[in-house]
């Protein structure tokens, strides 16, 4: 239990996908204008995350790990190769399904998040928790810690960043930074804040 | 009034359609430095107060008074034992042998003046670099350079340590004007404060002249641990056999940076910002109530391999830069949150980071600087939801 506790803070603050890792930078740039889309873009990337992790950590021990698949009577098969397919594949199938979801019940929700919610399929965080989550050997509980938690992590930083944001419309920004320029520097400086908890050991 | 009269006779030169049209920022900045500014709102609304930007920042400045004079006394003191130990070397020794002062730690005026060798140089050159990219700016795009930055290079210089070579500082100070502060627009349009940029920009460019033992007395060979260190690795009981006693520190006759050491000189600083109401009492409340709960807590709960978790909240209070960032950089207005209720929250999430970031994380031993930054990214949101409850609030009461 502490273990988990301690892979979750982790997860959240120290290794954060969006500050520490920089993952999921399209996103995070372009959907961080307004607060309230950052809060609902930064809760289905936690949702999908928190479902595609613990499937795909399923999926590499029940079909592609090396033996894994002794119970249909093929123990020597190594199917390892196919785990980035695989994961790509669970994840487009959750975000599809997600996009539904949203779509019949919380329309506002789904027309703000508009062409970034398909895009969450390549969200390079999404993928990046799958792949940490074989690279680390994670068990099917610490998969699921950990896809809630880097979830929530990314979350986190996007809603700072949208506040940011949402601060600067009353800068005077130089014409040639406006936009994406002026937000790649707060991401920088934002990052550098985020420096408080490298190093921290759990 | 020859002056004022100098002021008029060239203004025309300046204004709209003068010969010097291009000038006018460094033509406002000279003059609104010596005259009260001569421009008034126009439009309405019109909130009366003698409170503008330029005697706020005249203000912090002068309240960073206490800290630069014992700053220069204190770096002299520790140079002056040092040389003792070691011997005297450089310029500096060389202008003091000249002037027949002498290196005698005793003697209160040998260390201000020798500590003032060492501030000097810093602060001149913050002032000519940072200066230099705010007058840049502020002619190319026709906004005012204002008092603000005094107050940044003031803050600046006096979070170094005494040994940081000039061409560091001039570099700090303009990654923290320029990417700090400029390109967002000038004073007021930042979101995170400019001095502490610079500072950080420093810290992790430039670790091995920013951290250790080696860099706070600027005397070759000698090597004396900031309390912050010896309460990270060995513990605060241990203190005491490096001569370090509350006192000392809550006087600030320790290892530092040039005006952080002393606690009771910020506080000085905290009385004139509170009195003034130029800082806000909420947000040093919430800072020192943070601190103290988080501390309070690791206390209670201890630990066998970590020394630090028993560091007392009085002890956290006066080593490391906590006084000196809780006085003049917790309460910056503009980086800070805006809303009554987002101050509290604004204060105690510094204070919870800072004991953090000082105990919990072993990579730095000092955790202000980058508490305060922290704080500042995550103002603007808490920013936010104060506003939403508010909203929330008053749609309740109003339904």
């Amino acid at each position: 239990m502490e273990a988990l506790l301690s892979l979750a803070v982790k997860a959240i603050f120290v290794e954060n996908m969006a500050l520490a890792f920089f993952l999921g930078m399209c996103t995070f740039l372009a959907v961080s204008k307004k607060i309230s889309t950052a809060i609902g873009l930064g809760i289905s990337v936690t949702l999908v995350q928190a479902i595609t992790v613990p499937a795909n950590n399923l999926i590499l021990t029940y079909l592609l790990a090396p033996g894994a698949l002794a119970w249909a009577g093929f123990p020597d098969v190594d199917l390892t190769f196919l785990g980035l397919i695989s994961y790509i594949g669970v994840i487009a199938a959750i975000v599809q399904i997600l996009e539904m979801v949203l779509d019949k019940y919380f329309p506002p929700l789904y027309n703000a998040l508009g062409i970034f919610l398909p895009l969450i399929t390549v969200n390079c965080a999404i993928l990046g928790g799958s792949l940490f989550m074989v690279e680390r050997d994670y068990s099917f509980s610490e998969a699921s810690v950990y896809g809630v938690s880097s979830g929530l992590g990314w979350a986190l930083a996007i809603t700072a960043m949208a506040g940011v944001r949402e601060k600067l419309k009353y800068s005077d920004i130089p014409d040639g930074l406006q936009g994406l320029g002026i937000t790649f520097i707060s991401a920088g400086l934002m990052a550098m804040a985020f420096m408080s908890f490298s190093g921290v050991k759990l | 009034m020859g002056l004022r009269n100098f002021f008029d006779r060239i203004e025309p030169n300046f204004v709209k359609g003068g010969k010097y049209e291009r000038y006018f920022p460094i033509y406002e900045m000279v003059e609104s430095f010596l005259f009260t500014p001569k421009t008034v709102t126009t439009a309405a609304p019109h909130a009366r107060s003698y409170v503008d930007m330029k005697r706020i920042m005249t203000y912090v400045v002068i309240a960073t008074v206490p800290c630069i004079l014992f700053g220069m006394y204190n770096v002299g003191l520790q140079t002056n034992m040092a040389i003792a130990e070691f011997g005297a070397s450089g310029w500096r020794a060389w202008i003091i042998e000249t002037l027949g002062i002498g290196f005698n730690a005793n003697n209160a005026l040998a260390n201000v003046l020798h500590g003032a060798l060492y501030f000097l140089p810093i602060y001149i050159v913050t002032l000519a670099a940072g200066g230099f990219w705010e007058v840049l700016f502020a002619t190319i795009r026709r906004h005012e350079v204002n008092e603000g930055f005094l107050v940044t290079s003031m803050l600046y210089t006096l979070i170094l340590p005494a040994s940081t070579p000039l061409w560091q500082v001039a570099l700090g100070i303009s990654f923290g004007v320029v990417i700090g502060k400029e390109v967002f627009g000038g004073t007021g349009k930042n979101f995170l404060n400019p001095a502490l940029v610079g500072r950080a920009f420093l810290y992790f460019a430039y670790p091995a002249y920013m951290s250790g033992d080696t860099i706070w007395t600027p005397v070759d060979g000698y090597s004396g641990a900031t309390a912050l260190a010896v309460t990270a690795s060995e513990g605060v009981s241990q203190l005491a056999t490096y001569g370090i006693t509350w006192m000392d520190a809550f006087v600030g006759t320790i290892q530092g940076s040039f005006g952080e050491t002393s606690t009771i000189a910020c506080l000085i600083g905290l009385a004139f910002l509170l009195t003034t109401r130029i800082a806000n009492y909420r947000m040093v409340l919430g800072c020192l109530l943070g601190m103290i709960a988080f501390s309070s807590l690791l206390n209670w709960i201890g630990s066998d391999t970590n020394p630090a978790f028993a560091t007392p909240w009085y002890w956290h209070l006066v080593i490391g830069g906590y006084a000196f960032g809780l006085v003049f950089m917790v309460t910056e207005p503009v980086s800070g949150s805006h809303t009554n209720a987002g101050r509290w929250i604004y204060g105690a999430l510094i204070g919870f980071m800072v004991v953090m970031i000082r105990v919990i994380n072993p990579a730095f031993p000092e955790g202000m600087m980058l508490a305060i930054l922290f704080g500042n990214v995550f103002a603007p949101l808490i920013d936010y939801f104060v506003v939403q409850a508010n909203i929330r609030r008053r749609a309740r009461r109003n339904a």
